[in-house]
């Protein structure tokens, strides 16, 4: 496979401030189910502070690859990962590195909001004292309501049960509950999928809030939504032995208007998938 | 002009269809709906009734007890001495000995129940949980006569030889009391591991996903969660141990151990030694009325009142711990 495929082109911007340009990278990155492959020789630079979408039909690996930056995959027993995700110079998934350091520095909001069913605040503020937060916890619970644009919605309600909120608002709790642990990258699996279209528009504008501070891998069904939000997009496919596999990468502005792959091309058109 | 918004505005030129065919869409009578649904309610309505039978029984004969001369409420509820033969009828070291069985059989029951429901619903691989579930529930099967005769032959001779026979009696409540434990523990692991694997993955996963260990997720998030099953499991299972009739008739002991006064059942702790006879409520009402206990006799209403004793301690906890879930648990 063609090295461009792993890289943003050169028309990508150059080195962020603090001279680290990739947040996250995946190297030959194989991922199985028992004997069943599910993605194949990924190759992936994630960019710091940018929003990347991973888009692709169904069973192309793209969820996997996500919950792979944050070994989420090893909850689940049969799952198998070859190759090496690169983090802070490190491979996470070397036998000394506790999967549970990586979590907290790699965030994760999932496909249907999943609140505690604990009081708003609590929910926010668990994440926080687990890892040993020692500051202000109602100081940082505010600021992560606030950051997540949910302050205003729950300020007089935050020992509330999380479950009070309506779908939107609990996304954007569980939102404000990732960011209150710190992470320098958060990990989105279709979160807005289980939302209508305003809640929708809402975790979208959230997203290109957040990522001044944070790095965002976005997994997405919706090609608008990845049009609309992300900065990068890595388009998955499946071939002949439904094995997904990463087709093209590129500048979302590129990859959607004059996509390289023609297999690209047929997707964004709507010709499959 | 005001518009029509109850329907769709017609394009110019497009016929509406002018003539509909007639429907029916009156209300039709389904017997089997109703025979079905009458059927349900039957059933519904036949386990009120027996509940409601029991404590009317209960009652009347209670009462029947207590409006004998030689029976005094207060005394039953006070004396520290039960001898039916001399006309001495204070409850309390049968409920002592019923406490005290339980007691030991929650001690080991709950906190090795929980754990074993921990172990198979958060940490065992698939694998372990198929074969030691079923494994487990095997010791729920086994009839509780058999358990009987494991207290009385098995673990007071351990407990003897462990402790001395000196002080461990041959019938003596804390084997008893311990076998019991054996009893309803796979009840507790059972349950509560069904409360803890009826806890939504997805909170699992966004425990994990922010940071937090199998630990914390299993002690702050799942069992929170699962709490009010967990409970449940929790007040079947003392219930069980209350009302458990033969392991104490057989290995607890054939008589009240009485007191001369208060002050001589706290005299050295005498009420909570676990290693003397006693003689629990139900251990009591089957030795009674296993003979030839006559109708009218005072015994033979000395057993209600004894049951009713016992059914207003279950139901009492039945209500606390209804109220403790409610106001503790967290939904999901």
């Amino acid at each position: 496979m063609p090295d461009i495929l792993t890289l943003p082109r050169p028309s990508a911007p150059s080195i962020s401030a603090n001279g680290e340009r990739y947040a996250i990278t995946a190297e030959n990155l194989n991922v199985y189910y028992g004997a069943f492959q599910a993605v194949r020789d990924i190759n992936l630079k994630i960019e710091r502070q940018k929003i990347t979408a991973l888009i692709g039909p169904s069973g192309c690996g793209k969820s996997t690859v996500l919950r792979s930056f944050n070994r989420m995959n090893d909850l689940i027993p049969v799952a198998r990962t070859e190759g090496r995700v690169m983090f802070h110079g490190k491979n996470i998934y070397d036998a000394d590195v506790d999967p549970v350091e990586v979590r907290r520095r790699v965030g994760m909001v999932f496909q249907k909001p999943n609140p505690f069913p604990k009081s708003i605040y609590e929910n926010v503020a668990w994440g926080a004292r687990i890892n040993g937060y020692r500051g202000d916890l109602d100081a940082l619970v505010e600021q992560s309501l606030r950051q997540a644009a949910l302050w205003d919605e729950v300020k007089d309600k935050l020992h509330q049960s999380g479950y009070s909120l309506s779908g939107g608002q609990q996304q954007r709790l569980c939102i404000a509950r990732a960011i209150a642990v710190q992470p320098e990258i958060i990990l989105m699996d279709e979160p807005a999928s289980a939302l209508d279209p305003i809640a929708t528009l809402r975790i979208e504008e959230l997203m290109r809030e957040l990522r001044k501070e944070y790095t965002i891998i976005v997994v997405t069904h919706n090609m608008q939504q990845a049009a609309r939000v992300s900065d990068y997009t890595a388009f998955f496919t499946v071939d002949e032995h439904r094995t997904g596999y990463l087709a093209e990468y590129g500048p979302t502005t590129e990859l959607f208007t004059n996509p390289r792959q023609k297999i690209t091309e047929d997707y964004i058109t709507g010709r499959f998938g | 002009m005001q518009s029509d918004l109850s329907q769709p505005i017609q394009a110019m030129n497009v016929p509406v269809a002018q003539h509909q065919e007639v429907i029916d869409l009156r209300r039709r009578r389904r017997a089997g709906e109703s025979l079905i649904h009458g059927f349900l309610f039957l059933s519904g309505v036949l386990s009120v009734f027996t509940t409601v039978g029991i404590v009317l029984v209960l009652l009347s004969q209670a009462l029947a007890f207590f409006r004998r001369p030689e029976v005094s409420l207060f005394d039953f509820l006070t004396k520290t001495t039960w001898q039916p033969a001399i006309g001495e009828f204070g409850i309390f070291p049968l409920v002592n000995a019923t406490l005290l069985t339980s007691f030991i059989a929650v001690i080991v029951a709950l906190p090795l129940g929980l754990m074993i429901a921990i172990y198979l619903s958060e940490y065992a691989s698939a694998p372990a949980r198929r074969i030691i579930k079923p494994v487990l529930e095997m010791l729920a099967g086994v009839p509780t006569v058999v358990y009987g005769f494991f207290a009385l032959t098995f673990v007071t001779a351990i407990l003897r030889a462990l402790l001395g026979s000196d002080r461990v009696e041959i019938f003596n409540v804390g084997s008893a009391g311990l076998v019991i434990g054996i009893l309803i523990l796979p009840l507790v692991a059972s349950m509560s591991e069904d409360a803890l694997h009826a806890v939504p993955g997805a909170l699992r996963e966004a425990a994990f996903g922010l940071g937090a260990t199998r630990l914390e997720t299993t002690l702050r998030i799942v069992l929170p969660a699962a709490l009010s099953g967990i409970s449940a499991a929790f007040i079947v299972a003392i219930s069980r141990a209350v009302g458990e009739t033969m392991i104490v008739a057989i290995a607890a002991g054939a008589g009240p151990r009485n007191f001369k006064s208060w002050a001589d059942a706290v005299t050295g702790f005498k009420f909570l030694n676990p290693f003397t006879a006693a003689e629990t409520m139900t251990g009591h009402m089957v030795r009674i009325s296993g003979g030839d206990l006559s109708y009218d006799s005072i015994d033979y209403d000395s057993i209600f009142a004894i049951g009713l004793t016992l059914f207003v301690m279950t139901l009492a906890l039945n209500i606390a711990s209804r109220w403790a879930v409610r106001r503790f648990r967290e939904e999901y």
